[in-house]
């Protein structure tokens, strides 16, 4: 027993845990950020891993020619691209909104490894910013504060993301179309124009996030480099219970579960088998979608296409 | 209002939103000419989802031009002596999966884990058939059965947390997938679960067992290509869904549980048990694409593997939605996406990279989303301004 506990205790105060937990946790929020503002106006949007993907492509293509900013810029353009049509075909075209984001995530994948496989773009790695004072935390000081600076963009976007949502006329249409959007439809707001206004907003902010993660990761581009996190961030919103608060939180655990993946292994320990720790956030997420599905109240015109006239 | 028995009661039409109904009578055209519209509006989409596909080819790399990309496919998907019994080897899972789908997604519930089904009824499969003694036909069709069950119970999970709990059945068989691709994982790392014995497999090497040779599915031999007769399996399921979902009861049920729930509730559809039922069924004819591909020997020697799934699932769930889910178009579309696939295998030659069939898929999928969307969006809007023309 006082193996385990002094396990524990190695494995809780490595540094490189921390590093490697904010390093996932953030990417998660940059997605996980965009996709709340689209859950409350009610787009369950399934292709965030497309928006992702083609933000670290641009990212990696940008930075090339244009620069960090500039590749990050791509990245929110590309992210952009992506959700101009899952946006267009969910909520003007009113084609099934599932349907359309898993066709752009497969489709997204496959430009991109097409793209990749005829011309690979040149790697880049973005010099850790160390923040004085704040870094010299012990623990988990360098883990938030001695990173590459893209990553210090989510500080701000967090915040930003909140005010958006719960304090200007825009937040409270948005939040007003995802529970009844025939009333708010008969008020005069444009349900399906907002709600593509959402899904705008989080291509743009996943198409970045997807670039920070590709020069804080690797800086080399591999189709593979999201893998499967746009859906771990869309677990993150649910499990969340669709608040801000809860959807970072959400993001903090299942960052800290994959930094733990990498981690335990490193140190030698094989008490649980690295399959079980990869399947852990989706576990969690249905364990937790299960127990408080009823208590938990998700927007009511979650995953309905609105068409005026019918139900 | 008493539950009636369906089928006399309401009529599927009937089912559909009544405003629905309303945009058909009020569109004041010949069939003819909406029928030339509906072909042209399909064709447009069509010839826009390959030039772009072309256009990727053309422009994005330097490897080669869409007509090379084209023969070379063609090649290797048909024309080349064998190839084209690959190829049906290859359709006959997409065709499964792309089944299963269209129960599920003719019920209204949206089934999206299907490559997560599809490797536990693999993994299933390859733990029955390697373990269990008897004939060698009897073992296949046993194993081929445990892939079924193996499959159900994926794809059952997340129906019932959606009809016990209402947990999004998206999400479930989505997040299912990766847990599924884990734990085969784990299981292909343990030799009391998968893990073939030590002797006659690479120290490192996490396979299963190879089947044994009675226990393949048989193959057939035509005109020098060979293919397993799971093809001949899958054709025939698909025809029996074909009638099922349009010719029976339960079918009726379920298409009308798909169209407007709250009609069918009237009508007297158990909900849970149809959903529950179709989730079940979809589930299972996943497991069984996994224990085709994993006994029917176009996919590696007989054994599973990590990442045994190789995205078959995705392209059975894609068939089934450029199909818009009806059983026997499906099948041609299995055929084509199987030839994409076994297609793209020749490219390497070219340098091209073999993605672009996935790109094809894609760009495909998207174009076949799009006309009926028009036709709808364009139906209503008629029929909304007849009724305010008539007030």
């Amino acid at each position: 027993m006082s193996n385990f506990f002094s396990a524990l205790g190695d494995i809780f105060t490595n540094e490189s845990l921390y590093r490697n937990a904010i390093i996932a946790t953030v990417v998660l929020l940059f997605a996980a950020s965009g996709e709340v503002v689209a859950e409350k106006a009610g787009t369950i949007n399934i292709s965030l891993e497309a928006m992702m993907l083609a933000g670290a492509y641009a990212a990696a293509v940008g930075q090339g020619r244009a620069g960090v900013w500039g590749g990050l810029g791509m990245a929110a353009i590309a992210g952009l691209v992506v959700a101009g049509v899952q946006a267009n075909m969910s909520h003007r075209l009113s084609a099934d909104q599932f349907v359309v984001g898993l066709v752009l995530n497969v489709l997204v994948l496959g430009i991109v490894g097409f793209l990749v496989g005829s011309n690979e773009p040149a790697s880049h790695i973005v010099e850790r910013t160390k923040v004085p004072v704040l870094a010299e935390v012990p623990l988990i000081g360098p883990a938030l504060f001695d990173q590459p600076w893209v990553l210090y963009l989510v500080y701000p976007l967090v915040p930003a993301i909140w005010f958006l949502v719960y304090r200007t006329r825009w937040g409270l249409e948005v939040r007003a179309i995802g529970e009844d959007p025939n009333a708010s439809d008969v008020s005069g707001l444009s349900v399906n124009k907002l709600r593509r206004q959402t899904i705008y907003l989080t291509g743009m902010v996943a198409g970045v996030g997807g670039g920070y993660f590709l020069y804080a990761r690797s800086g080399r581009f591999e189709d593979s480099l999201i893998g499967g996190r746009g859906y771990i961030a869309i677990a993150a919103v649910i499990f969340g219970g669709w608040t801000l608060k809860g959807t970072v939180a959400g993001c903090v655990a299942f960052g800290l579960v994959g930094s733990l993946v990498l981690t335990i292994p490193s140190l030698g320990y094989q008490a649980i088998d690295p399959a079980f720790l990869a399947m852990a956030p989706n576990v969690v997420t249905i364990v937790a979608m299960t127990m408080f599905a009823k208590r938990v109240r998700q927007p009511a015109a979650l995953a309905r296409p609105f068409i005026r006239g019918l139900k | 209002m008493p539950p009636q028995r369906s089928g006399v009661a309401v009529t599927e039409t009937e089912a559909e939103s009544a405003t629905a109904t309303s945009a058909q009578e009020v569109r004041p055209r010949s069939k003819l000419a909406s029928t030339g519209e509906v072909i042209g509006l399909y064709a447009i989409c069509l010839f826009g989802a390959l030039a772009i596909a072309a256009a990727l080819v053309e422009f994005a790399s330097d490897k080669g031009s869409w007509t090379t990309v084209y023969t070379v496919i063609l090649d290797g998907a048909v024309r080349k002596p064998g190839r084209w019994g690959l190829t049906l080897g290859v359709a006959a899972p997409i065709l499964l999966v792309a089944l299963g789908t269209t129960v599920s997604g003719r019920a209204g519930l949206v089934n999206i884990g299907q490559e997560g089904q599809l490797v536990i009824g693999a993994a299933f499969t390859a733990y029955v058939g390697t373990r269990i003694g008897g004939p060698g036909p009897l073992a296949l069709v046993i194993s081929l059965a445990m892939g079924v069950v193996g499959g159900a119970i994926w794809a059952g999970i997340a129906g019932a947390l959606r009809f016990w709990r209402n947990v999004p059945e998206v999400l479930t068989t989505l997040l299912m997938g990766t847990v599924a691709a884990n734990l085969v994982g784990w299981g292909l790392r343990h030799r009391s679960l998968l893990l073939a014995p030590p002797e006659g497999r690479a120290n490192r090497n996490q396979v299963s067992q190879p089947f044994a040779a009675d226990r393949h599915i048989p193959r057939v031999t035509l005109f020098g290509n060979d293919f397993p007769i799971s093809i001949l399996l899958a054709i025939l399921l698909a025809i029996v869904v074909w009638l099922v979902l349009g010719r029976t009861v339960v079918g009726f049920r379920l298409r009308m549980l798909g169209r407007n729930a709250r009609t069918a509730q009237r009508a007297g559809v158990d909900q849970k048990r149809y959903g529950i039922g179709a989730m079940l069924v979809s589930g299972g004819f996943a497991g069984l694409a996994g224990g085709v591909m994993l006994a029917g020997g176009d996919f590696g020697p007989y054994q599973l593997v990590a990442d045994f799934g190789a995205g078959i699932g995705f392209a059975g769930l894609l068939a089934a939605l450029v199909a818009r889910q009806r059983a026997l178009v499906i099948i041609f579309v299995a055929f084509l996406f199987a030839g994409l696939r076994t297609g793209s295998g020749f490219l390497r030659a070219t340098g091209v990279s073999a993605r672009i069939a996935d790109v094809v898929q894609g760009t495909l999928v998207l174009a076949m989303l799009l006309p009926p969307a028009i036709l709808y969006l364009r139906a209503r809007r008629r029929a909304i301004a007849a009724t305010s023309s008539r007030t």
